[in-house]
């Protein structure tokens, strides 16, 4: 008898009515949304407040490259010796004191020049202020020198290297970081959707567990057809979750935005379309990057992504599953899951360090043909364009090890699931694997 | 009469443990067979073989004569000893889940399941969570759902746990109807009254051997020991008592009389009836207390282990 449609159905419908489950799907959009816009409001409200800043300039050639703007003001101090001008400072609350001394050479400027404040400065003014001195100071050097600025300046010659393939595909740096935004969200997505929805997984199993309605399932069902059911369901729910996330986050977003953004977003979002309409420029960004869009290998990377996804998932839910069978209470998962997440977390800083680095390198390849780390590192990889053998070969590789990994978790699942009050060891279950 | 179930030489092992050896049992059609043993004897390993829950090393099991196979989950109804529900799951859609498990229509199961819960007076609680209810409650529920698709094969393991002397009584009730409507029952218990009570065979199975099975009856038989329990009314006890024991083999008996009898176990040696006793008892006095001792299973369950050890 084929209960399996069953038994998804009762997951799927158990996780979906779970109170924790409706509000964590509700909610967590919200409070994710609320988060972002609290710190963005508080960065607002930090860059609002206007610095002071006193300049004490003794050698009379730098102060007038400071200008105020809306953060900054400076506040250009005459005829104060340099002690005066810290008391002055301090009086009026500045934020420091700049100070730069008589120097002879411009090439020792550096030495001459000292900033003073009350508490350590922020390191954004410092490296400003720095960058400022140093255009100012050099441009001197080279008026020292006899040498014309602004024939320096009429020189600059700006490069942007045009990249095309042998088969004359053309990609340029945006097609580069469309590529990394498409393959890294993949790739995280997965190693998300694994460790959210396996956990819930391994949960489940543990309630039948110690709810001691196992024995009674399993007199009916085969103990592969519960897990997978249980594997099937909970990941249903899960995409389901996801789905209502996309759908409450793209209508809170476009809510917030209409009614606290006017003032900020709104007119900001006007100016930079105001400006994309007149500065060609911009205007060829953005169609560079649809361009890009369209550049990538869609149709491999949609059927990579469903089968590497799929794959991925199965292989280390059914690990999950495993583990479950094997406890019998959250607390005793703990040394199980370390070979779970290693794995996981090495594919995902290989993927967001090695593959961005050098998609098509030594390291990126072999660990995209290694199950455990394939999944993740090759959606990662695919936007960049991986020769379809490759791709078969790690996908076989996956399929092969998935079997291998079911077949050992059902294993383990049919034995544990009937054992109860003693923590097993990796001895243990490997003695399980004869029962 | 024909069995229904046949165990044949059923063995089992997890790495070096040995949880069943051997073992072959019978159970007749429309019987009700204890399954005994101390605890660790390997009773719930058979009980789950039956169930096709762990599969045997070597040995066959036949239900109806028809090897055990997929189809027969249907024709069994298990309670086992570890049992639960889900607690955040509804009391209906749970029973609901169950039988639709056991290969029951929704529609069939919902009309029994209306049935049963109308026969125990429980109906009210279709629309509870698991949680809410009490252990007791929960058991009956656990019961509804065992029998609900009315296997042929009912088994048992410690039914009556968790109920109060008024459910277990229901309960027990209600099996022996079963056993009415042709079910056949297992049932595996460490409450020897209640297998004296139920029963019609036994098995008994220590450190996963066999050790005994048979008719109740016919193992009591084996069992007796030709001694009976006497209370006599006499003017002399102690004189009366040294008589007696040059005759029989005599040891003090224990139990309750009315008046200050003579109060003694006698056995009889083969070939004396107990009708010479009897005529010889009341020669001597008035006889207010004659019973042959009959080894309750109690007795045949302890003395088969310890002899086993």
């Amino acid at each position: 008898m084929n209960h399996l449609p069953l038994i998804i159905k009762r997951e799927y419908l158990t996780k979906v009515r779970n109170k924790s489950f409706i509000v964590m799907t509700f909610l967590s959009p919200l409070v994710m949304i609320i988060l972002v816009s609290v710190v963005a409001y508080l960065t607002q409200l930090n860059n609002e407040k206007v610095r002071t800043i006193s300049v004490l300039d003794e050698s009379g050639l730098v102060q007038d490259v400071f200008k105020s703007d809306e953060k900054t003001t400076f506040n250009v101090l005459n005829d104060m010796s340099l002690n005066e001008a810290k008391a002055f400072a301090k009086q009026t609350e500045a934020y420091g004191l700049l100070y730069i001394g008589d120097f002879k050479d411009a090439s020792e400027a550096s030495k001459y020049i000292q900033f003073y404040s009350e508490e350590s400065p922020s390191l954004t003014l410092i490296s400003d202020l720095e960058g400022q001195l140093e255009k100012k100071l050099t441009n001197l050097k080279l008026l020292d020198n006899g040498v014309d600025v602004d024939m320096i300046n009429a020189s600059k010659i700006n490069i942007n290297i045009a990249q095309e393939s042998f088969e004359g595909e053309k990609t340029s740096k945006t097609d580069s970081v469309v590529k990394l935004i498409f393959g890294g969200a993949a790739g995280y997505l997965l190693f998300m959707f694994i460790i959210i929805y396996g956990n819930m997984i391994m949960r489940s199993v543990i309630e039948e567990k110690t709810s001691r309605i196992i024995e009674v399932i399993i007199s009916s069902v085969k103990p592969v057809q519960l897990m997978f059911g249980k594997i099937v369901g909970t990941s249903l729910a899960g995409i389901t979750q996801f789905i209502i996330w996309l759908i409450i986050g793209s209508i809170l977003l476009t809510v917030i935005s209409v009614v606290f953004g006017i003032n900020v977003m709104q007119t900001q979002q006007q100016e930079i379309m105001n400006q994309a309409m007149t500065n060609p420029e911009v205007n060829a960004q953005v169609q560079n990057f649809v361009a890009s869009f369209y550049n990538l290998p869609l149709t491999n990377l949609i059927f990579a992504f469903i089968l590497f996804f799929i794959g991925g998932y199965l292989l280390y839910s059914s690990l999950y599953a495993a583990i479950g069978a094997a406890v019998d209470n959250e607390t005793d998962t703990q040394q199980f899951m370390l070979p779970i997440i290693t794995p996981l977390m090495l594919a995902v800083y290989i993927g967001l360090f090695t593959v961005i680095e050098d998609p098509h390198g030594t390291v990126s390849t072999v660990f995209s043909f290694i199950p455990l780390t394939s999944p993740v590192v090759m959606l990662m990889r695919i936007p960049f364009g991986v020769p379809l053998w490759q791709q078969l070969v790690s996908f076989v590789l996956l399929i092969a090890t998935f079997m291998f990994t079911v077949w050992f978790a059902a294993k383990i699942y049919r034995v544990g699931i009937l054992m109860y009050g003693k923590k097993p060891s990796y001895k243990e279950l490997i003695k399980w694997i004869k029962y | 009469m024909s069995n229904l179930l046949e165990v044949n030489q059923v063995s089992k092992h997890f790495g070096d443990f040995r949880a069943l050896n051997n073992v072959s049992i019978s159970i007749p059609k429309g019987s009700i067979f204890g399954l005994l043993g101390p605890n660790g004897a390997g009773k719930t390993t058979l009980i789950r073989i039956i169930n096709q829950i762990t599969m045997p090393d070597s040995g066959t099991v036949h239900i109806d004569g028809v090897l055990l196979n997929e189809n027969h989950v249907k024709d069994i109804g298990y309670l086992p000893e570890e049992r639960g529900l889900y607690k955040s799951m509804k009391v209906g859609d749970q029973a609901l889940y169950l039988a639709q498990l056991k290969g029951l229509s929704k529609a069939e199961a919902k009309e029994r399941l209306k049935y049963w819960f109308d026969r125990l007076e429980i109906g009210d609680w279709w629309n509870k969570k698991i949680q809410e209810l009490s252990k007791g409650m929960a058991q009956k529920i656990q019961f509804v759902v065992t029998v609900l698709h009315q296997p042929k094969l009912l088994i048992f393991d410690e039914p009556f746990s968790g109920f109060d002397p008024i459910n277990a009584n229901l309960i027990k009730d209600e099996i022996l109807r079963l056993r009415e409507e042709g079910a056949t029952v297992i049932f595996s218990t460490h409450r020897m009254e209640s297998v004296e009570e139920l029963c019609d065979d036994i098995a008994l199975i220590n450190k996963s051997n066999k050790l005994l099975d048979g008719k109740l009856m016919d193992i009591k038989r084996q069992y007796k020991i030709n001694t009976f329990e006497v209370g006599i009314k006499t003017v002399d006890n102690l004189m009366l008592q040294n008589e007696l024991s040059d005759k029989f083999s005599v040891s003090p008996a224990n139990f309750k009389t009315l008046d200050n009898e003579l109060k003694l176990n006698i056995k009889l040696s083969n070939g004396e009836s107990p009708n010479e006793l009897l005529n010889y008892l009341t020669s001597k006095g008035e006889v207010s207390h004659f019973v042959e001792l009959i080894p309750s299973v109690n007795d045949i369950f302890i003395q088969t282990v310890k002899n086993n050890q």
